[in-house]
């Protein structure tokens, strides 16, 4: 808290004073690797530190016992591909809103908030419902695809659809922006309430319990689902990191700059819908990771898109990681859905950001 | 010599309204050109088509006896480097951050000393770990000028003389430094740049440029030389003022507006 007191401090002077990127980098390495430890001991069945290398099968030599046993048992096939699939959502997300507020050049964009990820939410709610049908049987083959592709489809028109409606030559309209966001988060969210009304009782508990947005049911195979997706974004994120930061410039500056900025727009669309399309797939929507992250770490390391990508990528796993922690350890042995925690934390920082910038963006 | 940049009868109409009408338009490498005109005369919009950014209605524009619409975006950047009129930024770079994007991929050895020399050419040397956006207007508008020079000697080392296009570079600049800019402009001009300026000055354009090109409602008026761009008569004619001309003991020509009220028609 300290730090960051101190960066708005410097902020407010004008003078930036920033880490060195690769002590950035091993700083959030450390917290997630100090998170997932965390992570791995607490919950429902306790597993204290000095259990925990046997656990893991770090400890060969260990007696086998019914406790022992008990711990691999957790620690294997439920506590790690859950800290897997939470670190990789949250990467997933706040990489997503660190590229869309670079494509959009306003820090104020995030995913959640104008409507990308309900856009995925509802196709993904449609492919529960319409599995059942006549087209779905012959797609059943490909159930554990069919929801991530979806929720890929809906997130890619909605920011396409988003794109078109908010930018006018090259110019992007805050309040058009956020207003048209609102209005398709709308629109999707009745779309979603009318399948839910269509929906049998069995399909009606599938969406419930998805849009809830939990990790209580990530397993390997959604962790899997993930990693190819996160793996292709962070090779990516490498790749668009200059030409989002000459973005910032607008899209005539970047082109006079020499940035393929059609290119450029049409990749950071594909890989905002995929990055958000496939957690909202594994989770449900969640909320305002896209928007926190990126913004605390620009406070602090700068808005370089070079190493704020990567670092968003970190933190996002760190943030989400102790927040599944959260979410099932404080209201133990039941849990709190995850979207709940981000929202109460998330939606007051974000009015937090907008009423520190109501004087600086003119709606 | 050859042009480095022609443009050949490129006409602008958006929406049926032609903003540019068939304008031709040649600079050699080393000349300084100034862009004048009333406001709504389509200087811009000329600039935009001569940067590659618009694509001309009709006609065609060259770079280099090539065609501007066959150079990817990369490798016209190392031909021609452009400063636009208002450029926002809206995240906290610093201003040594900007001036580095106009060295694109070069790498920190290479661009570093660029960097230093162009901020300590428009005088902010001092601010480079200022954030932008918490700059005056007139200083953003320096520190996006240096960058623009970073990227133009990127390309002039390695492809040899470039095009600088500069759209109303002064509009936010105290005299001083409306001058500095100028200056410093026409210092790459005499190293052999081709530079084009949309300026509204106009005793700053007939102090600096070589030639004047003069547009009205979209169409070429005058281009030429200083003295016979600049007339009593045509200023009369395409600005609606009245002044009378004055020189320096140089010999410069300057401007004295007699009547802030438009001009009678003759």
């Amino acid at each position: 808290m300290t730090a960051l007191t101190g960066a708005g401090t410097r902020r407010r002077a004008g003078y930036a004073f920033r880490p060195s990127a690769s002590l950035a980098i091993v700083c959030l390495l450390a917290a997630l690797a100090g998170t997932a430890l965390i992570a791995l001991t607490v919950g429902a069945a306790g597993i204290p530190l000095a259990r925990l290398p046997a656990a893991l099968g770090l400890w060969p030599d260990a007696a086998p016992s019914p406790t022992l046993a008990r711990d691999q048992l957790v620690v294997w096939s439920i506590r790690i591909p859950r800290i897997a699939a939470a670190a990789m959502i949250g990467a997933l997300l706040a990489a997503s809103g660190a590229i869309m507020q670079g494509l959009f050049r306003n820090p104020l964009a995030d995913p959640a908030l104008v409507g990308v990820s309900s856009g995925g939410a509802l196709a993904a709610a449609a492919a529960i419902v319409f599995t059942d049908s006549q087209m779905g049987q012959s797609l059943r083959f490909m159930q554990h695809q069919l929801l991530p592709i979806a929720a890929f489809a809906g997130s890619l028109a909605t920011t396409i659809i988003l794109y078109s409606i908010a930018s006018r030559s090259g110019r992007t309209s805050i309040a058009i922006f956020l207003l048209a966001g609102i209005a398709i988060a709308a629109i999707a969210n009745a779309g979603i309430g009318l399948l839910v009304f269509i929906a049998d009782d069995r399909q009606l508990r599938d969406i419930t319990f998805w849009m809830l947005g939990s990790l209580s049911g990530a397993t390997w195979p959604k962790a899997a689902t993930l990693a190819p997706v996160l793996g292709c974004a962070a090779i990516a994120c490498v790749w668009i990191g200059r030409g989002l930061d000459v973005l910032v410039l607008g899209e005539a500056e970047a082109f006079h700059s020499g940035v393929d900025v059609e290119r450029l727009k049409r990749i950071s669309i594909v890989l905002v819908s995929a990055m958000t399309g496939v957690a909202v797939s594994v989770c449900g929507v969640v909320g305002f990771v896209g928007i926190v992250v990126p913004h605390l770490l620009r406070l602090v390391i700068g808005p370089a898109h070079r190493l704020l990508l990567p670092a968003s990528m970190l933190f996002g796993a760190v943030l989400m990681t102790g927040a599944d922690t959260l979410a099932r350890t404080i209201v133990a042995p039941a849990e709190m859905p995850i979207g709940i925690l981000t929202a109460a934390i998330g939606a007051p920082f974000f009015l937090g950001m907008l009423l520190r910038q109501r004087g600086l963006v003119s709606l | 010599m050859t042009a480095l940049l022609e443009a050949q009868s490129v006409s602008m109409v958006v929406g049926g309204a032609t903003l540019v009408d068939s304008i031709d338009l040649q600079i050699r490498a080393g000349e300084m050109v100034a862009i004048v005109g009333p406001n709504g005369a389509g200087k811009s919009t000329l600039l935009r088509m001569l940067s590659g950014d618009l694509r001309p209605t009709r006609g065609e524009v060259r770079l280099k006896q090539r065609d501007i619409r066959l150079y990817p975006p990369r490798q016209l950047a190392f031909h021609r480097a452009m400063l636009s009129q208002h450029v926002n930024v809206t995240f906290p770079f610093t201003v040594e951050e900007i001036v580095h994007m106009g060295a694109g991929d070069a790498g920190r050895a290479t661009a570093q000393p660029l960097v230093e020399a162009a901020l300590g050419e428009v005088g902010l040397a001092h601010f480079s770990q200022r954030q932008l956006p918490t700059l005056s207007g007139g200083e953003q508008q320096r520190a996006h000028f240096a960058r623009v020079l970073v990227q133009l000697a990127c390309g002039e080392a390695q492809h040899g003389p470039g095009l600088l296009l500069l759209d109303e570079p002064t509009s936010s600049l105290d005299m001083r430094h409306q001058i500095d800019l100028v200056e410093t402009a026409k210092r790459r001009a005499l190293n052999g740049t081709a530079v084009i300026a949309v300026l509204h000055d106009l005793n700053l354009a007939m102090r600096f440029a070589d030639r004047i090109v003069l547009l009205h409602r979209g169409r070429l008026a005058v281009d030429g030389g200083r003295n016979e761009a600049i007339t009593a008569e045509t200023i009369r004619r395409i600005f609606e003022v009245d002044v009378t001309i004055d020189y320096t003991d140089q010999g410069v020509p300057f401007l004295l507006p007699q009547t802030m009220r438009p001009a009678a028609s003759p």
